[in-house]
């Protein structure tokens, strides 16, 4: 069985049809990459994984490990194991990182009949993954995402899958705002996670990522639709043609 | 007897005067003339202006109609004492004492005295105007301005137990002083005026809880009345917390009297009561003084919680600040009125004003009015304030970690009311305020929201 089978997925965004049919099945120890310009459907497919309300499935099924995605609430989702590292993290005052880390570390164990871990069991642990990130101790007291730089903000992002151990993790366009250096601890970050029990998917525009994250397979979203996929190298071959030729062909194999 | 719910403003002065005369005869102390005087300067004061309208724009957005057509009666004799085991959901851990008072007086039986330092007076005002008036005096009714509120005169011509605290000059007082106020149930609308005088001599430092609650569920109006002065360097943090049952009334006023480099933290945290008004009244009186006014709102249902400050800058270089949060669901209405006056002596006075507000539910509402009256030329004067829903996207990002809804709805909550919590003092009473703050939060988020609902029905 496939952790992951979407199957002819249609969107809808207000009045806009988004995602045209989306085909794409992941299988536990595989990392794939959706690559597409700006506005192809690329974090609406992402956000709809993660169940976001505000999207409106029209057509077509997901299943994530054989149960049905399109069913489940997002804390559901995430509480089977899906963790969508977001393209804008949300900041919320009030809150600090180190009680919303160990709030949602607690609901998931919960929710798959673990005991719920103590402050005392969760901040070694906490720091182990810190270290890896190359975090300061100092974002653990700080309100979730408040006056993060972005780095930190992305940082903080992988920090909470490290944490969370999902089965399958959708990072969006992880690599935007990032210098190379924090790209090079992220990136170390995620390829500390990759086992033979879980999958990525990695959402970029960009191939600059792929360079640190290997992909095994790569899709080119375009305007809705997967339009090629190929394995590693077809994600240096959009680096160097761009995304014109193949916008170009994808327009005319379906006209408007 | 009359229809007594449709009793007109005259008919419901008519009642307040038959009390009155009643209540002069046999009030504790009446032998002292200073006294019997501001009762009836209070009496006279109230008659004169009898209960505010909305014509009144103090009082636009508080309609009190409920409360004049009301045939509240003083509660005279407490026949009918609650038991220690019924105070006990009311006690704070960690307080160096705490005073009970029942519809309005001391009941030493289920107070709490404790062992404070020398040098502090903690006392029922009843048995200090008895054992030594000499010291009440010079300040009771001295601060309060019978002018400015009909339910300030009221209270003051119904003057005669409260709490009474003093703190010599230097004390530290670690300990925070605690004054429970229950209002009980009778088979009448009870009445009671609940009269505190806290004075801080000079330099030192302490700590007072106003805890305002109820038991029974019978209609009740408690009307009360706090003068605090902070003398030169005195350091002072006061509470009030208003959780009374939904029938119950509460008016409020804090008058805080701050001398040269005084520094005074007010908190009002108005969680409970139908109808609640709380008004808090600094006068930054010497040079150099600071207050700060924070206020935490949470009303849902039909609550009414209005809150009116008028901080007054008398003197050069003090600085206020007023931060009030509120949360608003189902039908409830939130009142935030910050005046701030800058009398022309206030040079280089600095006073900020922040009132955020959450609203949860459509038919929730909030009333906010800033009011700067700045007769100086050197000043720093800024308002500001907003209000909004809960984000969806936070909700969606707390969600997308396993947090079910109604967690996050809770931990959204919290975290905004956390603003208000962060800026009390570390101790007993932020502790207690905390965890009313997060029963009601968990309360709220539970009931506010469809989706939630449907999961407990599901």
């Amino acid at each position: 069985m496939s952790l992951l089978e979407i199957k002819n997925l249609k969107v809808r965004v207000e009045d806009r049809e988004i995602l045209k049919g989306i085909n794409l099945t992941l299988n536990a120890g595989e990392v794939h990459s959706i690559m597409g310009p700006n506005g192809s459907g690329k974090s609406t497919l992402a956000q709809v994984l993660a169940r976001r309300e505000s999207y409106q499935v029209t057509g077509g099924e997901i299943l994530f490990n054989g149960k049905d995605l399109l069913a489940m609430k997002p804390e559901e989702a995430a509480c089977e194991g899906l963790f969508l590292a977001f393209q804008y993290p949300v900041e919320i005052p009030g809150i600090s990182n180190a009680y919303f880390l160990r709030s949602a570390l607690n609901a998931v164990r919960k929710y798959r009949g673990q005991d719920e871990m103590d402050a005392m069991d969760f901040l070694p642990m906490l720091r182990e993954k810190l270290k890896l990130l190359e975090m300061d101790d100092k974002l653990l007291n700080r309100s979730v995402n408040e006056a993060f730089s972005g780095g930190e903000k992305k940082r903080n992002e992988i920090l909470q899958m490290a944490v969370l151990e999902p089965k399958l993790a959708i990072l969006d366009e992880t690599d935007s705002g990032l210098d190379i250096d924090a790209l090079r601890i992220v990136a170390q970050g995620v390829n500390a996670m990759r086992s033979p029990e879980r999958a990525m998917l990695v959402v970029t525009h960009y191939q600059r990522l792929l360079n640190y994250i290997v992909p095994d397979r790569v899709h080119v979203l375009v305007e809705g639709r997967i339009v090629r996929s190929g394995g590693p190298e077809l994600a240096l071959e959009l680096e160097d043609q761009g995304y014109s030729t193949i916008e170009s062909v994808a327009r005319g194999a379906s006209p408007a | 007897m009359g229809n007594l719910n449709v009793a007109t403003a005259t008919q419901g002065l008519q009642n307040y005067a038959e009390s009155f005369g009643g209540f002069e005869k046999a009030a504790a102390s009446r032998e002292l003339s200073w006294l019997r005087k501001l009762r009836q300067d209070g009496f006279a004061r109230f008659s004169d202006t009898s209960f505010p309208t909305l014509r009144d724009e103090d009082w636009r957005f508080t309609n009190v109609s409920a409360i004049a057509q009301t045939p509240f009666r003083l509660v005279r004799n407490g026949d009918s004492l609650p038991s220690r085991k019924d105070l006990d959901p009311f006690r704070i851990a960690g307080l160096g004492c705490q005073l009970v008072f029942v519809d309005g007086r001391f009941a030493p039986a289920l107070s709490t005295l404790g062992q404070m330092p020398a040098g502090v007076t903690v006392n029922s005002l009843a048995r200090q105007l008895e054992r030594d008036p000499g010291t009440l005096e010079p300040h009771l009714g001295r601060y309060l301005d019978l002018q400015r509120d009909a339910f300030g005169a009221l209270n003051t011509a119904f003057l005669e137990d409260g709490g009474y605290v003093h703190i010599a000059k230097g004390l530290v007082v670690e300990a925070p002083i605690g004054l429970l106020f229950v209002s009980t149930a009778h088979d009448f609308p009870a009445v009671n005026h609940p009269r505190n005088l806290i004075v801080a001599e000079e330099n030192c430092q302490a700590t007072i809880v106003e805890d305002y609650v109820s038991l029974g569920g019978a209609e009740a109006l408690c009307n009360t009345v706090t003068e605090l002065v902070a003398r030169d360097r005195a350091s002072i943090s006061h509470y009030m917390i208003e959780r009374e049952h939904a029938k119950a009334f509460n008016v409020s006023t804090l008058r805080i009297q701050q001398g040269r480099n005084s520094d005074v933290a007010s908190h009002s945290v108005l969680l409970g009561g139908a109808l609640v008004r709380n008004n808090v009244h600094p006068v930054l009186a010497g040079e150099g003084a600071e207050c700060l006014i924070n206020g935490l709102f949470i009303g849902n249902g039909r609550q009414h919680l209005d809150n009116y400050m008028l901080v007054e800058h008398a003197s050069p270089h003090c600085s206020s600040r007023q931060f009030y949060n509120g949360i608003l669901d189902g039908q409830a209405h939130g009142v935030f009125h910050g005046r701030i006056i800058v009398h022309k002596d206030a040079q280089k006075t600095d006073a900020k004003q922040t009132n955020r507000n959450l609203l949860l539910s459509d038919t929730a509402q909030i009333d906010t009015k800033p009011q700067l009256e700045i007769y100086a030329d050197d000043v720093k004067c800024t308002h500001g304030a907003t209000i909004g829903q809960m984000e969806e996207s936070a909700l969606f990002y707390l969600r997308s970690r396993g947090i079910d809804e109604a967690s996050a709805r809770r931990l959204l909550l919290v975290a905004f009311a956390s603003e208000c919590l962060d800026r009390m003092k570390e101790g007993p009473v932020r502790t207690h305020v905390e965890t009313l703050v997060h029963e009601h939060a968990l309360r709220l988020a539970g009931e506010s929201h469809g989706a939630a609902r449907q999961e407990q029905i599901a």
